[in-house]
């Protein structure tokens, strides 16, 4: 059980906080997808050569990720089983009534550009997989159309353009929402900010591409595949641009805070010094985020001074730290804008419990779901390239 | 004779004035008896009782007016809600507040129990603090302000916190889906999920008494009347003449919800 305590007045009504680690969750699981996909766009939009190894696999994981962002949210409702209520009678003036159609129409995109990146893949499995069985499923992924011709191929290439042109809007969205969804509390100090949503973004970015990076050092270390320098090089250059803008709009919030002192300045004074200090100040700004600046910042500026190996290394040790750092960030926004009551004279307790629907042990699973879809996803199609990479064991005749 | 004659003629002029008078009366009497019935009918259409009043007279819109200087801090109103309303014991529909100045200025607010015991812990309310003495105190009881521009209702995803035609503002349990956004949207802390239903809940101005005409129970249960409830359409009713002599204020008016509860003697150390 949450054991609750206060200090101040806290109004009667705020005993617990409500939104705990589920709805810290939900924004950390949306983020990976929407930075994954811009890395993914990178490549099959802007032409951004280098990050070819990344792109495929950038796609997969945003889905992989896509599949369970929903679910914090399902397991934090006190009616999981009205959540249908939220699309079939949405109020068109909640932002949260916005989700089911945001989230499918995103994930429509991902997967129908998905199954065109695939098509050609598929079609080849359909008739080579190694048994009978993934031939069948196979067959059923290709939904029964074989033209690989040319010509296919180049509409194909064109509708998936296309699709990835608007999935970045729709990343966009789908991220800047969940950030509105905080930014427009006007009862709550804390969130009630424009940058809310952009400060969102930003830092799902941030997330997205650390989590593509380290995904990939990871696998590649594992399999004792050599690491592609220039891909490594790229993702850690946009790390870094993308970690210099999003750090500069969360300041830009808190120095705003600080020297407007408008009625609520008191007690997020406190909040920020006294219950945030080491989550914010500590882990968020001067761990999270000034180490990998440093580090990243050293490693683009200083390219030719590093050798592949330290790069890598760095690169992957400073993506771990801003999975930190973002996480850090959705805890600082959600737990912290509650830790305060609506008198603005008190305080709310919080501590995290292990069990339970909002537990850690909860949390830690649902965290670990997307990775679990991505090992399924990586038995039935190629994560890293064309179905030549597939392994030979899964191809007939294979071994 | 002829006087007779003319006797009975004026008799008769009269008998038949009166005759078409009475008849006329009559007509009128039934024809309108009609009508009302056939307005007093319609509402059986379908539509609710609310109807009939709407046909008659100008709709009623609920308000609520607090008096801060009547308020003694007892807590009858929060009982007497609690035992109305079947509020889950940790939560509140109303609560009161008590502010307490000291000396060296410092301003301690609390509502322990949200005030269902009162304050009259060792038969004082307003206790000294080690050495500071207490200058000045009030309470302020505090309810859901059904806010005209409520930000409970706007973030609600399927619109099941609503607002009736009176202005209360409302959740229908079977719909909510429990996720919280009102909670957190409401500036006053007026709602709480509801441990046993898992929905959002909150004052209802006791809409089950006041769409049958009578007071919210808090209403009724204070002794000194420091809570005024009643239509603010009509300008004969109790509210409307306490919101006419006095000056009143909102909570966070800032916060621009334009709450239908209202206050006398709001001091601004009040959030």
């Amino acid at each position: 059980m949450h054991h609750f305590f206060a200090e101040g007045y806290v109004l009667p009504n705020q005993i617990q906080i409500w939104w705990t680690c589920m709805i810290v969750l939900y924004p950390y699981i949306t983020g990976i997808v929407a930075g994954a996909f811009i890395i993914s766009s990178l490549y099959h939009v802007f032409h951004k050569e280098d990050l070819k190894p990344v792109a495929r696999f950038a796609m997969l994981m945003a889905l992989a990720f896509l599949l369970f962002a929903p679910t914090p949210l399902l397991a934090h409702l006190g009616h999981p089983e009205r959540a249908f209520n939220i699309m079939f009678m949405p109020n068109v003036t909640s932002a949260m009534a916005g989700f089911g159609f945001i989230y499918l129409m995103y994930m429509l995109i991902l997967v129908i550009e998905i199954w065109l990146l695939y098509r050609e893949d598929i079609v080849f499995l359909s008739k080579n997989a190694s048994t009978r069985v993934m031939r069948k499923v196979y067959w059923l992924l290709s939904l029964g159309v074989d033209d690989v011709s040319a010509e296919a191929k180049r509409l194909d290439h064109k509708i998936m353009m296309f699709l990835a042109a608007i999935g970045i809007p729709a990343a966009c969205t789908l991220h800047g929402y969940v950030g509105f969804l905080f930014g427009s509390i006007k009862g709550n100090p804390w969130w009630a900010t424009p940058l809310m949503p952009v400060i969102f973004l930003l830092s799902a970015v941030v997330s997205g591409i650390a989590m593509v990076l380290i995904c990939y050092l990871a696998i590649q270390w594992v399999k004792k595949r050599p690491v592609d320098g220039a891909c490594v090089q790229s993702l850690v250059e946009y790390l870094w641009y993308f970690l210099i803008v999003d750090v500069t709009l969360e300041l830009l919030e808190l120095i705003n805070h600080a020297y407007m002192q408008n009625h609520d300045w008191e007690i997020l004074k406190e909040l920020l010094t006294q219950k945030l200090f080491f989550s914010l100040f500590v882990v968020q700004l001067g761990f999270g985020s000034f180490v990998p600046f440093v580090v990243l910042g050293a490693l683009v500026i200083f390219r030719k001074r590093f050798s592949e190996k330290a790069r890598s290394r760095l690169g992957f040790a400073s993506a771990i730290i801003l999975l930190v750092q973002v996480l850090a960030m959705r805890w600082n926004v959600v737990i912290g804008g509650q830790t305060f009551s609506k008198s603005l004279r008190g305080f709310l307790g919080f501590d995290i419990e292990f069990w339970g629907r909002e537990g850690l042990l909860f949390t830690v699973v649902l965290f670990a779901m997307p990775f679990l879809a991505l090992w399924v996803m990586s038995r039935v199609l190629p994560l890293w390239g064309p179905v030549s990479t597939f392994p030979k064991k899964y191809l007939r005749g294979g071994s | 004779m002829s006087g007779c004659d003319n006797d009975d003629k004026d008799t008769s002029r009269r008998e038949f004035i009166k005759t078409v008078l009475d008849a006329g009366a009559k007509t009128f009497t039934f024809g309108s008896l009609i009508c009302i019935t056939a307005k007093l009918r319609l509402p059986e259409a379908g539509a609710s009782d609310g109807v009939v009043q709407k046909e008659l007279q100008m709709p009623a819109i609920y308000g609520f007016l607090v008096d801060t200087m009547k308020c003694i801090g007892c807590g009858s109103c929060v009982r007497a809600d609690k035992a109305e309303n079947d509020v889950p014991e940790q939560y509140f529909r109303t609560w009161v507040e008590q502010y307490t100045f000291y000396e060296n200025g410092e301003v301690v607010v609390n509502s322990p129990k949200g005030a269902s015991e009162g304050f009259a812990e060792k038969g004082r309310a307003f206790q000294p603090k080690g050495d500071e003495k207490p200058v000045k105190g009030f309470f302020v009881p505090k309810l859901c302000n059904h806010c005209i521009n409520t930000p409970c209702i706007q973030v609600c995803p399927v619109g099941a916190s609503y607002k009736t035609p009176e202005g209360v503002v409302l959740v229908d349990k079977k719909t909510c889906v429990g996720c919280g956004y009102c909670v957190q949207a409401c500036p006053f802390g007026s709602r709480y999920i509801h441990p046993v239903t898992n929905v959002a809940d909150k004052c209802t101005w006791c809409y089950h008494r006041i769409s049958k005409g009578l007071k919210p129970a808090c209403v009724l249960a204070c002794p000194v009347g420091a809570r005024t409830f009643g239509n603010v359409n009509d300008a004969n009713s109790e509210i409307s003449k306490a919101l006419r002599e006095n000056r009143v204020q909102v909570l966070k008016s800032y916060m621009g919800t334009n709450p239908r509860t209202r206050y006398i003697g709001l001091d601004s150390e009040v959030i």
